[in-house]
This record gives structure tokens, sequence and C-alpha cells, in this order.
């Protein structure tokens, strides 16, 4: 098989609802983070966040999917629609079994869970509806796109917090070298519920920092941490040969090498595995460090990850050998939807020949790295790749080329 | 909440389980739930939600029974009348 | 695609007695871990029964930090995970981590945690804003189930790819497609793989009561899950995991591993149909095991046994039954199948795990575990479900299969050392 293409791409995002209003916003610098408006978060700590505030569920399903689905869900609806149709993918044109779904999740659909779970105590167990068994699961995103669209080949849900959207790419590279046609891979999160923000305060990586503009600023001197975002991004991926043969019009990008690792226990002394990602993705695209234009990093925000994220690619490609940019500035962390509108910003900038801003972040000199920041930065590109860590030890990286 | 279930009240139901019940109009009370687009999980989401407003249990085989907008509507009525 | 893989260790805990051969004592003997809830109160529920565990994480050989910071299901998984790794024999000082990966299949997290820490924070459900002064230091991980490929990680030494798998109740079979595939492909030498869950907690109960689909014999726990039989009325739900050492064949070869079986052929299909639905047909399975055989190069007629979803419900036995027709043919009604359900419930996402594990012991030990509970035929399901009682046989072919919520469908074709040339 040749290897997979990206024809077609979906966004939900804190900045943008859809994917070209995500992009200018993204190249514009104009970010997505602000006070939190879903619930009072007076009360807690954190108070920034990235929402995805104006977007309307009922425009991208029917009201009865809306009903039995977490926002979490309904992100992927409308990104799919627009990814289907982005790709010219008729889904009727194909065989059922041809066609498959593959996406990350993390936390799955908390604000629906949470729901659930104050009708269970404050009122009995009778007071459960029947839609909670299939909203609040992780595998609940797949199995609604797969029915809605007929897509009935392997389908499969991966969940490395925010690498699994890198994760999800590679296991559609799997099922696509087995023989399945098309693959809508990525993922959407929406983690905003009171119950689902105190779930993340315990991890200790959040920004309290309650000015959106100074929240969220990896590799600046002044990083405190990160603002969790909701949203994400879904492709269409197929091989090729298959694109060309259908008459795509626009390739993205090629899916040209992957690879993840795992951190050593805590306590090991042993490095951590991300220059490792980086390293085997690349061999895995047989391609040299001096070949990438483009590094759409992690940027955790937190100021030990940001220094070895910097130091993993000071080692990989020298010091500011390589631009690099954190668009995510814009729209926080999206955990399984993270990585995946990273890949969407990936493949955009291979598009319009144009590196998207990291904003609001002066970068620390003794990072050495050639950060973008503010502006856009034109130039040619041919190869990006994207780095993805998710909490508990996981990395991941994946390399786009233009086709 | 009247002791008597009306087939305003149980469009309301309806309403919050599923949202739009606009095409659901009284000519369809006797047509089969699967028939005007309620699919299985849709009558247990509606029967949970009785549950809830009318403080009723109601066993497997009733909603096995529940075929209908008017079968619920008898349903209901019914229990609240043994109550 | 040119490496083959192989299981070269195995860990169980399993209703019942913790560890494998506890676990395979007991369904060999067609005994039922099934008893009234003690987990907790079931009183308000309609089912109040499940097949639980005995299992205490300080017996089991956890420290107190592993205890600390892990769910149930998480603690399940480093027991498995650790009789898995001393099972192999796997001598980690001289292996490459980077060359070893994770999958861990899972269907609803750290579901107990996540809702005794919600009671906590929001005050037995009276708040909305719930109370961040109340809450524990690893929520976060509760809330993310990658913790639990985190925990097998670190438990294992492995620091190659690890991720969770998390389709439903089909992932216990298909987080060991995932590491066969990473195998196969030469990303890595060795895979911890397998599943866990632990959804015996009010909200999980609530579900299937909602649905109508867990048993009500809650005053025959013992003979409450009958698979395939007329009486069915219902899943009862359970809990564990078994976790695999699955490696490649040479590198098994190459340390003298001993094999338990190979992992020949895997596939996962989706109904695209209905979130819970099935076909009464049995086409989305069928396609699964159909699919499963190719991938394996084997021909229907050469599985000598077929290790079944068998969930109990109505519809479910019924649709699988039709399944085994499609995809096997006339050898539908010669081969036989069996649900180890009907003694270990249903685990949800690790169920399919535990499972490969029964099927892997089976042809280890020559043996078929039987379908207890299983007397009444039921006209819709006319195959030989190895009643009560358990077979000697030698099996060189065994299929495994799954079916879950969101029309997740996988099978998995297991094969003798013997067949190894």
């Amino acid at each position: 098989m040749s290897a997979p293409v990206i024809t077609g791409l979906g966004v939900v995002a804190p900045n943008g609802q859809d994917r070209e209003a995500w992009w200018r916003a993204t190249l514009d610098g104009t970010s997505g983070l602000g006070r939190i408006s879903r619930f009072d978060p007076e009360r807690y700590p954190v108070r920034v966040a990235g929402e995805a505030t104006k977007f309307d569920p009922a425009a991208h399903a029917p009201q009865r999917l809306v009903s039995e689905t977490d926002a979490m869900t309904q992100y992927a609806f409308a990104a799919t629609n627009e990814a289907l149709a982005d790709a010219a993918v008729v889904p009727d044109d194909f065989a059922d079994l041809d066609m498959a779904v593959i996406t990350a999740n993390s936390s799955g659909g908390v604000e629906f869970g949470q729901r659930e779970l104050q009708k269970l105590y404050s009122e009995g167990p009778q007071a459960v509806g029947a839609y909670m068994s299939i909203a609040w699961f992780y595998a609940a995103t797949t199995g609604q796109l797969s029915i809605r669209h007929g897509m009935r080949g392997p389908c499969g849900v991966l969940c490395s917090e925010q690498a699994g959207g890198l994760d999800a790419l590679a296991q559609t590279r799997r099922v696509l070298a087995k023989g399945t046609r098309l693959v809508l891979s990525g993922g959407t999160d929406a983690s905003l519920s009171p119950y689902g923000l105190v779930c993340q305060l315990s991890n200790g990586r959040l920004s309290e920092e309650h000015r959106p503009e100074r929240a969220y600023v990896p590799f600046d001197s002044g990083a405190s941490g990160y603002v969790p975002g909701e949203g994400g991004a879904i492709f269409v991926v197929e091989s090729r040969e298959d694109a060309r043969a259908r008459g795509v019009e626009r390739i993205y990008a090629e899916v040209s090498g992957y690879a993840a690792t795992f951190d050593p226990r805590p306590g090991s002394g042993r490095p951590p595995g991300l220059r490792r990602a980086v390293e085997l993705a690349l061999a895995d695209a047989s391609l040299a460090p001096e070949d990438v234009d483009v590094v759409f990093a992690d940027g955790y925000g937190v100021p030990e990850l940001d220094r070895q994220e910097a130091e993993a690619l000071a080692a990989v490609f020298g010091p500011e050998a390589v631009p690099v940019t954190v668009p995510k500035t814009m729209t926080g962390r999206l955990y399984a939807g993270g990585a995946a509108l990273d890949v969407a910003a990936a493949a955009l900038a291979l598009r319009d020949q144009v590196i998207p801003p990291s904003v609001n972040v002066r970068p620390d000199p003794e990072h050495r790295l050639d950060l973008v920041v503010d502006r856009p930065r034109e130039t040619r590109l041919r190869t990006a790749l994207v780095l993805s860590r998710g909490y508990g030890g996981f990395n991941a990286a994946v390399v786009l080329r233009a086709v | 909440m009247s002791a008597n279930m009306t087939f305003d009240d149980l469009k309301a139901v309806m309403s919050r389980c599923t949202g739009d019940v606009d095409d659901l109009t009284p000519d369809k009370l006797d047509a089969a739930f699967t028939d005007i687009g309620y699919d299985s999980l849709a009558v247990l989401e509606i029967a949970s939600q009785i549950q809830r407003e009318y403080s009723l249990q109601i066993p497997d085989e009733a909603i096995e029974g529940m075929q209908s907008p008017q079968a619920v509507i008898d349903y209901v009525n019914a229990s609240l009348a043994a109550v | 695609m040119t490496g083959r893989a192989v299981i070269t260790g195995i860990g169980v805990v399993a209703p019942g007695q913790p560890g494998r051969e506890a676990f395979w004592e007991m369904i060999v003997k067609g005994k039922t871990a099934t008893r009234r809830i003690t987990l907790f109160d079931p009183t308000p529920f309609r089912s109040r029964i499940g097949a639980e565990c005995d299992f205490d994480p300080e017996l089991a050989g956890l420290s107190y930090q592993e205890i600390r910071r892990t769910d149930r299901a998480g603690q399940f998984a480093l027991v498995a995970a650790r009789e898995a790794m001393a099972d192999s024999g796997l001598d980690m000082d001289a292996e490459d981590p980077h060359r070893i990966g994770v999958s861990v299949g899972n269907g609803v997290g750290n579901a107990i945690s996540m809702e005794q820490e919600y009671r906590t924070v929001s005050d037995n459900g009276r708040q909305w804003l719930v109370d961040q002064g109340y809450m524990k230091p690893h929520l976060y991980s509760y809330v993310m189930s990658s913790s639990l490929a985190t925990e097998v990680a670190w438990a294992s030494g492995a620091e190659g790819p690890a991720t969770v798998v998390s389709s439903g109740c089909c992932a216990g079979i298909d987080a060991v497609g995932y590491a066969v595939d990473l195998i196969r492909e030469g990303s890595v030498d060795v895979m911890v793989a397998g599943a866990t869950d632990a959804p015996i907690y009010p909200v999980t109960v609530s579900c299937f009561d909602t649905l109508r689909a867990s048993s009500t014999s809650n005053d025959d726990p013992e003979h409450a899950c009958r698979p395939f039989d007329r009486r069915r009325n219902g899943l009862v739900l359970g809990e564990g995991s078994a976790v695999f050492v699955i490696e490649e064949l040479e590198h098994a070869r190459r340390r003298g591993a001993r094999i338990y079986c190979e992992v020949v052929g895997y596939a996962a299909r989706a109904n695209g149909y209905h979130m819970t639905g099935l076909r009464p047909d049995g086409r989305e399975m069928g396609e699964a095991i159909t699919a499963a055989l190719d991938e394996a190069r084997i021909n229907p007629d050469e599985i000598d046994y077929a290790n079944a979803h068998g969930s109990g419900t109505k519809q479910n036995d019924r649709h699988e039954t039709a399944a085994y027709k499609r995809s096997l043919g006339e050898h539908a009604y010669r081969v036989p199948v069996s649900s180890i359900k009907s003694m270990v419930g249903h685990s949800l996402g690790s169920i399919g795990s535990i499972e490969i594990a029964a099927s892997a012991l089976a042809i280890d030990r020559g043996a078929i575990p039987p379908t207890a509970n299983y007397e009444e035929r039921d006209p819709e399901c006319d195959l030989d479900y190895v009643p009560g009682t358990a077979r000697e046989a030698e099996l060189d072919v065994v299929l495994s299969v799954g079916s879950g919520f969101g029309g997740f469908q996988s099978a998995v074709v297991l094969t003798s050392p013997r067949r190894i040339t």
C-alpha cells in the first residue's frame, strides 16, 4: 500500500467553530481562551479555559442524536461532517466494511456523566437514563460515527491522554495497510463540567493565572501550567492510490512517519522518551532531522516539561535549527482532541505554506528554540513534525509530508 | 403532577428525553414507536424519565408492552390508579 | 508484516479467587462466582447480583502506594500483569525496555473511584459545583483511563509504545489484537497486553438496570447467567483482569520460552446499525469471525472450539448463534461452543482478555470449559453449548469472540504450539 494521506479535515476549536474559521483565527493569533462560562468558576483556582462556546450541536446532528450524546461526541459529529465534505466523500460510494472510525478519547463524556451521577445520588437508581450507557463511555464517539456514516470496518478507540490523537492516526495507518480503504481518524474532547475540572485540578499542572493572555505560555519563563480546552479535529485518511483513483483534488499531507514511546518509571534516573519518539518517527519516515521544516511542539506549559521538550528538540535538531510553534496557546490543551488539532494545523500549514504562531509567549532564551511567535511565518514547508505527550508517560510523534 | 397522564404530559416527557416532538401529533398515538422514529433505547429513556417524574417502578414486562405512545399512557394511568 | 505473535505468559484476576490456576480450576469445574453484590448495598437496584473477585490488594502483593493511587481496575491489572510477567520468565535485565510495549483494554475506566470521589466532592449528589476541597490527589489518574496503561508499564518496565484500547466490551480482544499488530509490524518484540475492568458499582449497575439487560434472578444468583438457555434473562456483571506476555515467535524461541499458543488471526468489525442493538441474523459478528479466519488463513472447519461471547441476553445469544452459522456453515453444528460468562459474568472491557486466557488455557490443558446453567434448549440457539461439564479435547484451533455497545464486534483465532513450524 502507498502511504496514507489526509484528504479531509474538520475542526471544532475554542477559537473557531469550523476548519477555515479556526485556521484564520489561528493565523491571526486570535485566542479562544477566556473565563469559563459553562459554569461559574469563581470557587475554583482555575478559571480560564478554551471553550467552544458558540457551538450549536443541533446545527450538525439531528436532535435525537444530540439528546443521546455528550458534547465530546457532538463536536465529532460536526468535525466529521466537515471532513467528509472536504474530502468529497460520499459514504454510499464505498462498501460499508471498507470504511472505519478510529478516535482518541481521554475522559469520556464527563458532563453527561456528572448529570447522571447527580440523578443517581439525588433521586435513586431508577432515575438514571438509558442514554448514560452509550454517552459516557470512551467508545461513544467512535460508535456513533460508525453508525451515523455506516462505516463498518475495523473501528477503534485509543486512550493515551493528549498523545491519543497521534496514536489513533497510527492505528489508522495499520488498518489501511490491512485493506480498509477509508478511515475517519482524530479525536475530540469536552472535559469541562465542574467535576471534570476538579478531576483535572488534581494533576497540579493547570494554570491558576486568571488573565487569559498569561495563563498558558509554554517555553516562557513565566510558564505556570496549562489551560484545558475542548474540541478537536477529525480527518479523512485513505491511501494515496485510492485518493487519486477517486479524483481527490487536494491531498493535505501524507502520514510519513510515526513512533510512540513511554517514559521510564519515576525514580529510574533514565531520560524521558520524547527524544526517542522523534528519532524513531523520523527513521520511520526515512527522513533526517534537517528534512523537517517545522515542529508543532507539545508545549505543556509546565516549566520542567518545557525544558525536557526543548532539550529533546535541541538534541535532535540542534539549537534554534528548526522553527517551532505551539498554536494550542490559542486553544488550550484539548486532551484527546489536542494532538488531532495539531495535526490539522500542520496539514493546513503545509497547504498554505505558512507556520501559525504561538501567542503571548516570550520564549526563555535558555530553551534555544526558534519559536514562531505573534505572527505567522511564511516559508517553504514540505515536512512537519507533530509532537505530543500524554500525562502518565506517553510520547508520540507524527511526520507529515506535503505530496 | 396530576394523578393522570395525558397525551400532552407524555409529549412533555418525551421532549425532555429526545428533544424534538413537533412531529408527535395525536394521530400517532397508536403508531408503533419504531415507526415514528423512536428506537428501543429511546423508549427505555422515556420509561426512565417516567420513573423519575411519576415515582413509578416500571417492571421489565411492562416495558416490553410499551410499543406505542398510547400503550405508555395506558400503563402509566393504570399504575397510578392502582397506587 | 512478518512477525508472528505467541502468548508466553498469562496472569488472571477473575471472579472467585485471584490467579490463573484458581481461575482455570473454577471454570473447568463449571462453578459460578455469582452472588448477591457485596461491593455496595444493592437493595434498591433491579439486579442485585454480580460475579465478584475475592480480592484483597495487600494480600495480592501490591504496595501501599500502589493501592493508594489506583482504582480496583488498576489493582486487578497490576496483579495480573505481574503474574503474567513471572509466568513468562521474561528477564527484564536481559531485555531492551524500548522494545516492550503495553496495551490495556478497558471499558469504563476507573469507574468505582470516579463514582466514590464524585459522591465526596458533590456531597452525595447535592452540588453541581462540586467542592474541590474534598478532591483526592489521584483523581486525575481516575478520570484518565490511560493511567491503567501507565500502571502496567511501570509494573513491567516497558518503555515502548503504550496505550489503553477502549472499544467498550470488545476492548479485551482488541487490546490483544493491537498488541499482535505491533509485534507483526516489528515495532516491538514483546507486548504486555490484556484488559481490566471493575464495573460493579451503582452507576454501572443502574445503567444495565435501565436497559433491562441484566438478570433479575436475584434469589438464585448462582444460576442467574444462563447463556443460550431458553430461560436466559440477561447478563450478570463481572469484574477482573487478564494480562498476557505476547512476544514475537523468534524472540520467544531464542530465550526458550514456554508457548501457550499463537495468535494467528484477529479482526474487528462494527455493526453500523445501533449503539445497543444487534441484527438477529448474526451478520456483524459473522463478518468479524470470517475476517479473523481469513487473516489466520484457517478454514472454518478447522476450528476445534469456539469460546463464545454468550452474555446471556436474549438478543446476543440469538445473534451469536446465527453468526456461527453464517461464518462456519455446517461446522457450526459440530464445533463445541461455550460461554464462561455463565461462571465469571460479563466484566465489560476486560472479559475479552479473560476469555482469551480461558481459550489459551483450554489449548494448553486440553479441556473445554463448559457453559454452566445450560439446561433448556432454545429453538433459536441449537448448537452444542457444552452444558455443565468440561470436556477433554486436543485443541489445535480456538476461536474467541466479543460484542459490545457502540456496535463493536471482534474475533481472535488462537492455535496450539503444535501447529508452529
